[in-house]
C-alpha cells in the first residue's frame, strides 16, 4: 500500500479549467477571456522592447552565474522601492524602508504574510476586499493567518460599494491587518478616486489598522506609474507605515521570470535594518535567494535613463491598448443596440471587467459562441483584439437582450 | 507564466536524470516532478507536503531525522514548514574522521516508525563522507522494516564522482528496493546554475493514481508560495538534456568540474604529507564533493583566517573549490602551521 492512499484529489483549478476548454475547442471565432496575461492586437503575447534589449544588454555582458543575496538584487530592489514610493519620497529617502527582491507578486504577498505572521502579535485576522484575487486567501491561509472581508464590489452598479465599505472598515478591530488594492482592483476593475482614498486612509488611521498594499498594475492601470501609485504614496505621506508587495509580471511582461518585490515602511533606517534581518531568515528556508534574471531585465530598465522612458512609453501602449478596447466594446454594444448601461466596463481600469454578466449567460457565451471567460463574469479585456470586439459585443447583446 | 508546477520538458527530464533511463519507477508511470527554485525549493515544498499528508492529515508531530552534521538549512526548511520534532542521527564520526554507520543504524533501529530522514545522496556536505553501496543497503533494510521515509537531498549529482550514474546510486537503489520517496534535486552545482534557481522534487509512489493525487496537492502548495516557477533556468536545463550532443557536452562538462576538485584533493594532500604535517591526510582524498572536514579545530581554524586570510567554517570545513594550482602551495603552508602551532 501508499503512504498516500488517503491524498484527496486537489480541486482544479477554475481559470485553468477555462484555458483546457478554450484549447479544446474547434471554432474559430473563438476567444479566451481568462487569459490573465496581456495580449497585443493580434491575440499574441508582447515582450517589451526594452526588456529585449536590457537581455541583449545581460547577454552582451557575459555575467556569471553567482547566487544573489537572499534579500535579491540590491540595485533592483532600491530601483523598486523608488518606484513604488516616488524619488521624492522622505519615507525613501531617508532610507526608513527595507524592500526584498520576491518570487513576483505571490512570491512577496507570502514573505510579508509570513513576517505578519512570526512578528505581527496584535492580530491574526486580514481583511480582504469582497472579491479579491482568488490566490489571496489561500496564501494567508497557509502562513497561517485567518481572512476576514469587506464589502468593495456592488453588483447592482458594477462600481464601489464605498459607503458598505466605509461602513465595514471602520468596524474593523483595531490593529488588525487590511489588504487594499493599490490600483486596477483585480478581479472587478473598480478602483477608489481619489477623494475616496482620502477617507479610506483617514478611517484605516483612525482604526489603527495595519495596511498591506498589493501593488500588481503600477503603470498598467492608467498607464501613468505615479498615479497607479498615487493611493500608496498617500497613505505613506499620512504617516501610515504600509506593507506593499509589487510585481512587474504585467507592467514588465515578466511573467516567467517571477520579478517582484516586498516592502516595509519602518520608523527608521534602524528598525528597517531589523526588519531585513527577519526576512531573510524567513526567505532562507524557503528557497534560498531569488533568480537572478527577471530582476536583473527589471533593474536594467529602471536604472538605465533612455530605456525607464522607452518602459514608460510601452507600458502607457498597453495601457491604453486596454482603454481602448474598453471604449469600443461599449460603443459596439450600443451599435448592436443593447439597451443596457455598460458604462462600467469604461469606468472600470486594468486588465480585468466584471461585466456583470449572470452565471447562465456566462455559459451561453460560452455553449454558443465560444467565448471563455470565468464563471463569475470576469473577462480579461487583454484578451480583447480590434478584430474580436465586435463579434464580443454581437454576443453578449444575444445573451443580454 | 510556466504551469504551475513547471516546465514539462524540464521537469521530466530532470527526473529522468535522477532515476535513470531504465527506470523501472518511470516505466511504469509513478512519478511525478515539481519544478522548484533551487534545490532548497524543493526541499520546502517537499517538507510542507510532508507536513500536511504524510502519517496523517497534519501531523507536525511525526519526527524528522537530520544527520549530524548536515546543511544548516535543513533545520530551518522543515520548522517553517511546521515540524515540531526535529532531531539528528549520527553520522559524523569525528574521531576517525568517517561515517559513524553503527551509530546511524542504532538511530534508525530506534526512530518511531514512520519517522522521515534526510538523506544525502552523494557528496555528503559538510563532512563530504558517504556510505558505500553495501552500508546503503544496510542502511535501506532497516529503513523498510521500521518504516522510515527516505527524503533524498541530491544537490551534487555528476559533481561529486564526475559520474551522474554512479551519484544517483543510492536513491536508485531505493527505489528498485520498492521505497516510496522523495528527492529534491539542484542543477545550481552541477548545471553551474545558481543564480537561475533551478531545482525540481522527484516523487516516487506505489502508482500513477497516487502520485497523480500528491501532484495535485502540492500544486496547491505551490501555488501559495511563489505560483509557478523561472522559467529561464529551467529552459536551459531542459534544451541541454533533450539534446544528444549538448547532454554529451554537459556530461563532459561536470566531469570536469568534478575531475578539477579531485585534483585539488589529491595535490593537497600529498603537500601535507611531503612536509610531515602532523596527523592523517588521507580523508582529504577518501571525502568526496565540494567540501572537505579538514579536522581542523576551531582555534585553528581562526589562527587559518586571521593569520593567513584564509577563510573558512569553524567546523573546519573547506571548499575545495576554492584551490587553485597558484594556491595550493599556501595553503598547504598555512594548514601546517595552524597544526603545529595550535592545538
Amino acid at each position: 500500500s501508499s503512504w498516500w492512499s488517503h491524498v484527496e484529489m486537489g480541486p482544479p483549478d477554475p481559470i485553468l479549467g477555462v484555458t483546457e476548454a478554450f484549447k479544446r475547442d474547434t471554432n474559430s471565432k473563438k476567444m479566451n477571456l481568462g487569459v490573465g496575461a496581456y495580449r497585443d492586437d493580434n491575440g499574441k503575447p508582447y515582450v517589451l522592447n526594452c526588456v529585449r534589449k536590457a537581455e541583449a544588454m545581460i547577454a552582451s555582458k557575459k555575467m556569471d552565474k553567482e547566487y544573489l543575496p537572499i534579500a535579491g538584487l540590491a540595485d533592483f530592489t532600491r530601483a523598486s522601492a523608488e518606484l513604488a514610493l516616488g524619488e521624492n519620497s522622505e519615507a525613501f529617502k531617508s532610507g526608513r524602508y527595507v524592500t526584498v527582491q520576491g518570487i513576483s507578486g505571490t512570491g512577496s504577498l507570502r514573505i510579508g504574510a509570513n513576517f505578519l505572521q512570526r512578528f505581527f502579535k496584535s492580530s491574526r485576522d486580514v481583511y480582504l476586499p469582497k472579491p479579491s484575487w482568488g490566490n489571496h486567501t489561500p496564501i494567508f491561509r497557509d502562513a497561517g493567518l485567518q481572512l476576514q472581508a469587506y464589502r468593495y464590489y456592488d453588483p447592482k452598479t458594477c462600481s464601489l460599494d464605498f459607503s458598505g465599505a466605509m461602513d465595514d472598515i471602520s468596524k474593523i478591530p483595531e490593529k488588525s491587518i487590511i489588504l487594499l488594492h493599490a490600483c486596477a482592483h483585480n478581479p472587478t476593475g473598480v478602483d477608489p478616486r481619489q477623494e475616496q482614498w482620502k477617507e479610506l486612509a483617514a478611517t484605516v488611521k483612525k482604526r489603527n489598522l495595519l495596511v498591506y498594499f498589493d501593488m500588481a498594475y503600477q503603470g498598467f492601470a492608467s498607464g501613468d506609474i505615479n498615479k497607479d501609485a498615487w493611493a500608496v504614496r498617500y497613505f505613506i505621506e499620512q504617516g501610515i507605515n504600509v506593507l506593499l508587495s509589487q510585481s512587474y509580471a504585467k507592467n514588465m511582461g515578466l511573467y516567467g521570470e517571477r520579478a517582484g518585490a516586498f516592502t516595509v515602511i519602518c520608523s527608521d533606517a534602524e528598525e528597517a535594518k531589523r526588519v531585513e534581518s527577519q526576512l531573510k531568515i524567513l526567505i532562507r528556508p524557503m528557497y534560498s535567494n531569488p533568480p537572478l534574471n527577471g530582476a536583473r531585465i527589471a533593474s536594467i530598465i529602471l536604472n538605465t535613463p533612455d530605456l525607464r522612458k522607452e518602459w514608460l512609453v510601452e507600458v502607457k501602449g498597453m495601457a491604453d491598448r486596454i482603454i481602448s478596447m474598453r471604449t469600443q466594446l461599449v460603443s459596439n454594444l450600443k451599435k448592436e443596440g443593447s439597451s443596457h448601461n455598460w458604462q462600467h466596463i469604461t469606468d472600470q481600469i486594468g486588465m480585468f471587467c466584471f461585466t456583470g454578466l449572470k452565471p447562465e449567460q456566462v455559459e451561453r457565451l460560452t455553449k454558443e459562441f465560444s467565448i471563455y471567460m470565468t464563471k463569475d463574469g470576469r473577462i480579461s479585456v487583454a484578451g480583447v483584439t480590434s478584430g474580436n470586439v465586435g463579434y464580443l459585443a454581437h454576443a453578449i447583446h444575444q445573451v443580454t437582450k | 507564466y510556466l504551469p504551475i508546477l513547471g516546465l514539462p520538458e524540464f521537469r521530466a527530464n530532470a527526473s529522468r536524470i535522477a532515476l535513470g533511463d531504465d527506470s523501472p519507477a518511470i516505466k511504469e508511470n509513478r512519478i511525478g516532478s515539481v519544478q522548484s527554485l533551487g534545490g532548497t525549493g524543493a526541499l520546502r515544498i517537499g517538507a510542507e507536503f510532508l507536513r500536511r499528508w504524510y502519517n496523517g492529515n497534519n501531523n507536525t508531530a511525526t519526527p524528522v531525522y537530520i544527520s549530524a552534521p548536515s546543511w544548516e538549512n535543513h533545520n530551518s526548511v522543515f520548522v517553517d514548514a511546521g515540524f515540531k520534532d526535529i532531531r539528528t542521527y549520527h553520522y559524523w564520526d569525528a574521531a576517525k574522521r568517517g561515517l559513524d554507520l553503527q551509530g546511524l543504524l542504532d538511530d534508525m533501529e530506534k526512530a518511531p516508525e514512520f519517522s522521515i530522514f534526510i538523506l544525502h545522496a552523494c557528496a555528503h556536505n559538510p563532512t563530504g563522507t558517504d556510505p558505500t553501496p553495501d552500508q546503503w543497503k544496510q542502511i535501506a533494510a532497516v529503513m523498510k522494516r521500521r518504516f522510515l521515509f527516505p527524503f533524498f537531498d541530491s544537490a551534487y549529482q555528476g559533481f561529486a564522482s564526475g559520474s551522474l550514474d554512479k551519484d544517483a546510486w543510492a536513491v536508485r537503489y531505493f527505489v528498485s528496493e520498492g521505497f516510496e520517496l522523495f528527492c529534491a534535486q539542484s542543477f545550481s552545482k552541477n548545471f553551474g546554475l545558481y543564480n537561475e534557481r533551478v531545482g525540481n522534487l522527484t516523487v516516487v509512489g506505489k502508482d500513477a493514481d497516487n502520485v497523480q493525487r500528491v501532484l495535485s496537492q502540492m500544486e496547491k502548495i505551490v501555488r501559495t508560495t511563489w505560483s509557478n516557477p523561472p522559467s529561464q533556468g529551467a529552459r536551459i536545463v531542459a534544451t541541454t538534456l533533450a539534446s544528444p550532443q549538448l547532454f554529451t557536452e554537459w556530461k563532459d562538462n561536470v566531469k570536469t568540474m568534478a575531475d578539477r576538485v579531485l585534483l585539488m584533493r589529491s595535490e593537497l594532500r600529498s603537500r601535507l604529507e611531503s612536509l610531515g604535517t602532523p596527523g592523517t591526510w588521507n580523508h582529504i582524498t577518501e571525502q568526496i564533493g565540494m567540501f572537505s572536514f579538514t579536522g581542523l579545530n576551531p582555534k585553528q581554524v581562526e589562527y587559518m583566517v586571521k593569520e593567513k586570510h584564509i577563510y573558512l567554517m569553524a567546523s573546519g570545513r573547506i571548499n575545495m573549490c576554492g584551490l587553485t594550482t597558484k594556491n595550493l602551495d599556501y595553503v598547504a603552508k598555512s594548514i601546517h602551521e595552524a597544526v603545529t602551532k595550535i592545538q
